[in-house]
């Protein structure tokens, strides 16, 4: 089973966001979503000022098997990405929730995040989709 | 898991990655048991090979040898690319792809007709690769006595039969290895005794990078059925002497030689960042061409892969990547070869 903490909020296609003090979100993919990609060997993080919609492709992640589009799960602008994965991909396998965060976005639309799914609802999602 | 050709197989045991520098560094067991293993025996069983394949087991001058080629169809497009072994004077061993079981065996039958050979599948059979440049030095003290003296001295190619057994010389990984042939016990043994003794299991995953890094073709990605050994790296393996030897699809070759083969089979290196796959264009100076298997090389640690281009194609290229033309080199297709790089790493 994997894991899914109680802090963050989710979508269906398994991006996490957690709410910083700052009024900003962190994004990344959840420990469910890293397994079925596999080791990762490549992670294209868009530059700072990016401005994506809900639900715009916002980085790519290429697993030894296939590449994946990563999802913006809310509206905003993205501040920074997680520079570190240009050399140690590998840490979004290690640590998808802390260390392997991908992208910083400022919201542009804050109320969006209540549309995310809280981890109960996640961890219940994941076990209805599992085929 | 996943489904490769009708078979539940692990694409890895636990890390791809770590599995591939274990092949490359030290000793890999795969489990190849999917592979279609056929024998060919009877009074024409090497008049029937000449016919069937693009590759001469004349050549084989005595049992004990391997010859890798290609099954051709009439129009000179690829079957299969398979290993024939010499066993006996008039018997054969063929190992062909598991995906293209059934075309394979209803061809080689289908050819079959005109011989006094039999055709047989062996769909018992257990096969185990143990691969690696410590894989020797691991794998013959686990093999039977009778056959250790014979193993440990087999060249390249070279294969031995004893008790069941039987073992050659190849492999699927640019590495020194074995591939092991036995019933299910004693392949449930070996791959306990062998995994034992330090050797890696390893996957699909590793399986297909480190067949990419050797520059080695796999089938349906590299070559089809509307594909010649001409135009995907394999000229080498058709034997065109002697010229009366009248192989399945010759008379297609030939023409398509005569006619001028306008594309060649290259390896690609990325210098931008990304990952090559399957499928995407290339651009380069003479027009565009097509990657048949790309990803990521654990051992050069940058994108690589092997692509279809225009003859006269040379030097730097660009292949479109996720709607993104990234910057990559036309190199030699072999990355990767006893643990050794053999490509230049940095353009300039």
């Amino acid at each position: 089973m994997s894991e899914v903490p109680q802090n963050l909020r989710y979508t269906s296609d398994h991006e996490w966001v957690r709410l910083e003090d700052d009024g900003s979100v962190v994004v990344g993919i959840t420990d469910h979503a890293q397994e079925a990609l596999g080791e990762l060997v490549y992670v294209e993080a868009p530059e700072a000022g990016q401005e994506y919609g809900k639900g715009d492709a916002c980085v790519v992640v290429e697993s030894v098997k296939a590449a994946s589009d990563v999802y913006a799960p809310i509206s905003g602008e993205c501040s920074e990405s997680n520079g570190a994965l240009a050399d140690e991909p590998e840490r979004v396998n290690q640590s998808p929730y802390e260390d392997g965060w991908l992208v910083r976005l400022i919201p542009s639309d804050p109320a969006e995040m209540e549309e995310l799914m809280d981890a109960d609802a996640y961890a219940q999602f994941l076990i209805d989709s599992d085929g | 898991m996943v489904d490769f050709g009708g078979w539940d197989m692990p694409l890895h045991y636990g890390s791809q990655i770590d599995e591939h520098h274990a092949v490359r560094s030290d000793t890999g067991i795969f489990d190849v048991s999917h592979m279609t293993v056929v024998d060919v025996a009877g009074p024409d069983a090497s008049a029937y090979l000449r016919r069937l394949l693009a590759n001469d087991v004349a050549k084989l001058a005595a049992p004990g040898k391997g010859l890798y080629g290609c099954m051709l169809n009439d129009s000179g497009g690829i079957v299969d690319d398979l290993i024939t072994y010499r066993l006996t004077d008039g018997a054969y061993r063929v190992v062909v792809n598991a995906a293209t079981r059934a075309a394979d065996l209803a061809w080689m039958n289908d050819v079959a007709t005109a011989f006094d050979a039999s055709v047989t599948e062996r769909p018992d059979a257990i096969m185990l690769a143990i691969q690696g440049p410590r894989a020797v030095e691991l794998a013959v003290p686990l093999l039977p006595p009778s056959l250790r003296q014979e193993v440990a001295a087999l060249e390249p190619f070279g294969c031995a039969e004893a008790d069941g057994i039987f073992v050659a010389r190849t492999g699927y990984t640019g590495e020194d290895g074995f591939e092991i042939i036995l019933g299910e016990d004693a392949g449930l043994r070996l791959w306990d005794a062998a995994v034992e003794a330090g050797a890696a299991p390893c996957g699909l995953g590793a399986r297909d990078t480190l067949r990419l890094e050797a520059g080695l073709c796999l089938y349906g990605q590299d070559m089809d059925t509307t594909k010649s050994p001409l135009v995907s790296g394999l000229g080498w393996t058709v034997a065109w002497e002697p010229s009366d030897r009248d192989f399945v699809g010759r008379g297609a070759l030939e023409g398509e030689k005569k006619a001028g083969i306008p594309v060649k089979w290259v390896g690609l290196i990325l210098d931008d960042r990304g990952i090559m796959r399957h499928g995407q264009r290339v651009v380069t100076s003479a027009g565009d061409g097509i990657v048949t298997s790309g990803g990521f090389s654990p051992t050069i640690q940058r994108s690589i892969a092997l692509a279809r281009v225009p003859g006269d194609a040379a030097g730097v290229c660009q292949v479109e990547i996720r709607n993104a033309l990234r910057d990559a080199r036309i190199v030699r297709p072999t990355f990767v070869r006893n643990g050794e790089i053999l490509v230049e790493q940095d353009s300039d």
